[in-house]
């Protein structure tokens, strides 16, 4: 990225995950300091009206973020957004893409608007985000 | 059901610190092996991990549901934003700010969206960064 400057268009982010396992869900109940129940716990996520646990959202963009910064230095980033549209299913094999929507001079520098998706194996939009990069 | 009167509710700031052993904890878990997140003193912390030290190091990481008097198993996380100021590293301490600033009913009352935003200070003072929670309520249905 230091190299060359992006163009609208290029994937500049593209990532995939091993399916999500419960056990990926304990750990980052405990890594994430998240421990609602719902995530870990098939009687309380029964009880809450859901077949089985799901996903932590977080974890999801957890992922989404870990594909972005493979592609840009943290430092560089400026903001980073997502709106979850749909639950993160057990087994789940995400794959997170990212591609250049605009190139802009905010902040006294150039920064480029990258639009964020992360999908399941079945393409099902799970995220739907995006991020600002200083270039 | 919360209402208008929750906007502008504030909650217990919380302090955490940026413990390398905990970051470890996280970057595994994520399976994370980009290197300059294991730099040592100065190693960046990965762009959604303020979200976790809040509630990791919160007295009650759920005090602003109980507060507004919602039930853990009705929420599910609608959106979440992220903007940096400055650089957070393994570390520093920082102070996390939360307060409500909208509260929005859906679908006829079926939902209410709930937006938290919080503010983000390290040791110094410096406003690092400002976080966006949009938590979906699925409310009761009449009977």
């Amino acid at each position: 990225m230091s190299s060359s400057v992006p163009a609208v268009g290029d994937r500049i982010v593209h990532k995939e995950f091993p399916p999500i396992t419960r056990h990926r869900l304990a750990l980052y109940c405990g890594a994430s300091g998240d421990h609602n129940p719902i995530h870990v716990d098939i009687d309380f996520a029964k009880q809450a009206g859901f077949p089985d646990v799901f996903a932590h959202g977080m974890l999801v963009m957890g992922y989404l973020g870990q594909a972005l910064t493979d592609a840009v230095a943290p430092s560089r980033i400026r903001s980073f957004s997502s709106r979850f549209a749909a639950i993160t299913q057990l087994g789940a094999a995400l794959t997170c893409e990212g591609t250049v929507t605009e190139l802009i001079e905010q902040g006294g520098e150039k920064r480029a608007k990258v639009a964020l998706t992360t999908k399941d194996q079945n393409g099902e939009i799970k995220l739907a985000g995006e991020a600002i990069i200083a270039l | 059901m919360v209402d208008q009167s929750a906007v502008g509710r504030t909650f217990t700031p919380v302090t955490a610190r940026v413990e390398p052993g905990r970051l470890r904890f996280f970057l595994d878990t994520l399976g994370e092996t980009n290197a300059v997140y294991r730099d040592g003193a100065a190693a960046p912390v990965p762009p959604t991990y303020l979200f976790c030290l809040e509630m990791m190091d919160a007295p009650d990481a759920f005090e602003f549901l109980t507060a507004l008097g919602i039930d853990l198993a009705r929420v599910l996380h609608g959106e979440q934003r992220f903007d940096y100021h400055a650089p957070v590293v393994v570390g520093d301490t920082l102070t996390f700010r939360p307060r409500v600033t909208s509260v929005t009913e859906k679908k006829g009352g079926a939902m209410t969206l709930i937006v938290v935003e919080t503010a983000v200070t390290n040791q110094a003072g410096v406003h690092v960064a400002d976080t966006s929670r949009t938590i979906v309520v699925r409310n009761a249905r009449p009977s």
